[in-house]
């Protein structure tokens, strides 16, 4: 599992359109001293440059950049919103839930990857991490019997 | 049989497409080396590959390719993966 410390939590907050809810993911991910500043704007740009393709499922972005020397340490954020925002993804929109993810190398991550493919193969993952009211209530999806 | 996964940097959602892939593979049985590429290496990691996988925003900027184009929707749902990959291979 990727690391998810507290401060890379951050529930019910307000974004005002998608660029605000990447930055977010973005700022959780530099309280946590896994990027610095200039990542939560590269995650926005992948955004620019390729559309709204991180919306992986129905209210879910996986927001994310290429490694890079702003990255110090590899980890993951999650901010759900109390007002889901349209990313603009042909199926998948609003997004409810936004998790910030940052790697040093794309091979060294694949077994953290698989985790999160299975936490949230399971379809009630999203709605129990929207309706989470802690840290803890977040760290109990991810890391729920059967997905380690 | 070769698959390739792509997004645009190749660390991320491609990743999950992978994992999952290769779950809706085995749950059908057929053998495929699944891959995960970004965007900009599209043409060298799928010059040779059956089928790419994808999401809606990369259709129109994946060139010119022989391989089967497949769409996802929803990078969970397993059944939708796995349908498609039966539809194109089967």
């Amino acid at each position: 599992m990727l690391a998810l410390p507290d401060a890379a939590i951050l529930l019910g907050r307000t974004a005002a359109d998608w660029r605000g809810a990447v930055l977010l993911a973005g700022e959780a991910l530099q309280a946590a001293g896994f990027v610095q500043q200039s990542y939560g704007a590269r995650m926005v740009g992948m955004v620019e440059e390729f559309g709204a393709y991180i919306v992986i499922a129905p209210g879910l972005a996986l927001a994310h950049a290429r490694p890079g020397p702003d990255v110090l340490a590899p980890g993951m954020s999650v901010v759900t919103l109390a007002e889901p925002v349209v990313f603009g993804h042909p199926y998948n929109d609003p997004v409810s839930v936004v998790l910030g993810l940052a790697v040093i190398t794309a091979d060294e991550h694949v077994a953290g990857i698989a985790e999160l493919a299975n936490v949230f193969n399971d379809p009630a993952a999203l709605g129990r991490l929207g309706a989470a009211r802690s840290a803890a209530d977040v760290r109990a999806v991810f890391e729920a019997p059967g997905v380690l | 049989m070769k698959i390739v996964a792509i997004c645009g940097a190749g660390v991320g959602t491609s990743g999950i497409l992978k994992v999952n892939a290769e779950r809706a593979l085995a749950r059908l049985d057929i053998e495929a080396e699944v891959t995960a590429a970004d965007l900009a290496s599209v043409a060298v990691a799928a010059a040779d590959a059956q089928v790419i996988l994808t999401s809606p925003e990369f259709v129109d900027r994946l060139g010119k390719t022989n391989a089967d184009v497949i769409v996802v929707q929803n990078y969970f749902d397993l059944d939708e993966l796995s349908a498609k990959l039966e539809a194109a291979l089967g």
